[in-house]
């Protein structure tokens, strides 16, 4: 079986006060899901690996395939938790310690 | 080599000056380097001095552009004659079939927008490519629909985008992509606004090329035909001598 390659992307998130990892993912896993479907978001494969509420600060991992997919998704999130918010992505690299030596 | 991002359409009123700062700054920390923020009329001497100190004191450079929402062909014609030596990019609205293709067969229209709600008005078929490639106009994208619409809205936009730019593409009519932003908190950085053009059909080195390359081309060729040593393209006057 071919090996699946991964990215992780380091998020920023800009918003008043601090959501959940819970309430964070599911705003990106709806956004995937409204721009292209339940299929399409099935295949991204994306988790949350981090979330420092410190600094807003997530990294996330999702299939090279769907990279582009997912960052156009990241792009369109204007809400988290029902408050305005907006997700920029900091950096995108292929291992966890490239990513931090990234940003 | 480090590309320069470009917001051509930050849809700020530049009266608005608390507005225009902050926004100013924000695509400052973003990464962009040049700015647009458009007038429907010739600006006054305070509000072009607000837009300039705003983007001095961000490290920001301004472009002038300047919006024209036409009656008819006539009202485009006497606008460009009275406003196309004042800026440095003039975008036209197209409403109507006779505006949109008078606007893309004039030379001094750089850019062409169409109305991103009402998907009758978009009237950018192939006569059309076909006049702007020749004029060199570009085609103007908004990404504000892409994120304030949402269902069946957002589908039709998208299907609207991606057969204007196949057609761009086919035609090789050159693609920008701006904010077309009124609020501060739906500015992206520009990798993420050329991120979203993926919904339409765009390539990764096509879609930073509508935010950097093409927007700075159209710029820098204007500023060039507006400075005072400009003769004809490719000449220009280098020196002059004395009467003696």
């Amino acid at each position: 079986m071919k090996r699946v390659k991964r990215r992780y992307l380091a998020l920023q998130l800009e918003m008043d006060g601090v959501p959940t990892e819970k309430e964070l993912m599911d705003a990106v896993w709806g956004s995937v899901d409204r721009l292209y479907g339940e299929v399409g978001a099935s295949l991204t494969s994306m988790a949350l690996i981090s979330f420092d509420v410190s600094c807003n600060v997530a990294v996330i991992r999702t299939s090279l395939e769907t990279l582009a997919s997912v960052r156009s998704s990241l792009a369109c999130i204007i809400s988290v938790a029902g408050k305005e918010a907006s997700v920029h992505v900091l950096a995108v690299s292929g291992t966890i310690k490239a990513l931090f030596e990234k940003f | 080599m480090k590309r320069s991002f470009a917001d051509l359409h930050l849809k700020i009123a530049p009266k608005e000056t608390l507005t225009l700062q902050r926004a100013i700054q924000r695509a400052a920390k973003f990464g962009y380097r040049y700015l647009s923020v458009p007038f429907s009329f010739e600006p006054s001497t305070t509000e072009l001095e607000n837009l300039k100190t705003a983007c001095k004191d961000a490290g920001i450079e301004p472009v002038l552009r300047a919006d024209l929402y036409p009656r008819n062909e006539n009202d485009l014609m006497n606008s460009l004659r009275r406003l196309r030596r004042k800026f440095d990019i003039i975008c036209v609205f197209c409403d109507s079939k006779d505006i949109s293709r008078q606007a893309a067969k004039d030379r001094r229209v750089d850019l062409l927008n169409f109305p991103n709600l009402d998907y009758r008005k978009r009237f950018f078929d192939r006569s059309e490519a076909e006049l702007a490639s020749n004029s060199n106009a570009a085609l103007e994208i908004d990404v504000k629909p892409l994120l304030a619409l949402e269902g069946p809205a957002r589908t039709r936009f998208l299907s609207c985008l991606r057969r204007e730019v196949a057609i761009a593409k086919a035609f090789g009519v050159p693609l920008i992509i701006s904010s077309g932003v009124s609020e501060e908190r739906f500015i992206r950085m520009p990798r993420d606004m050329a991120s979203l053009s993926y919904l339409f059909g765009l390539g990764n080195v096509e879609a930073l090329d509508a935010v950097s390359f093409n927007p700075l081309a159209i710029v820098l060729r204007n500023r060039e035909k507006l400075g005072s040593s400009f003769v004809a393209p490719g000449v220009s006057i280098v020196k002059e001598g004395s009467d003696s």
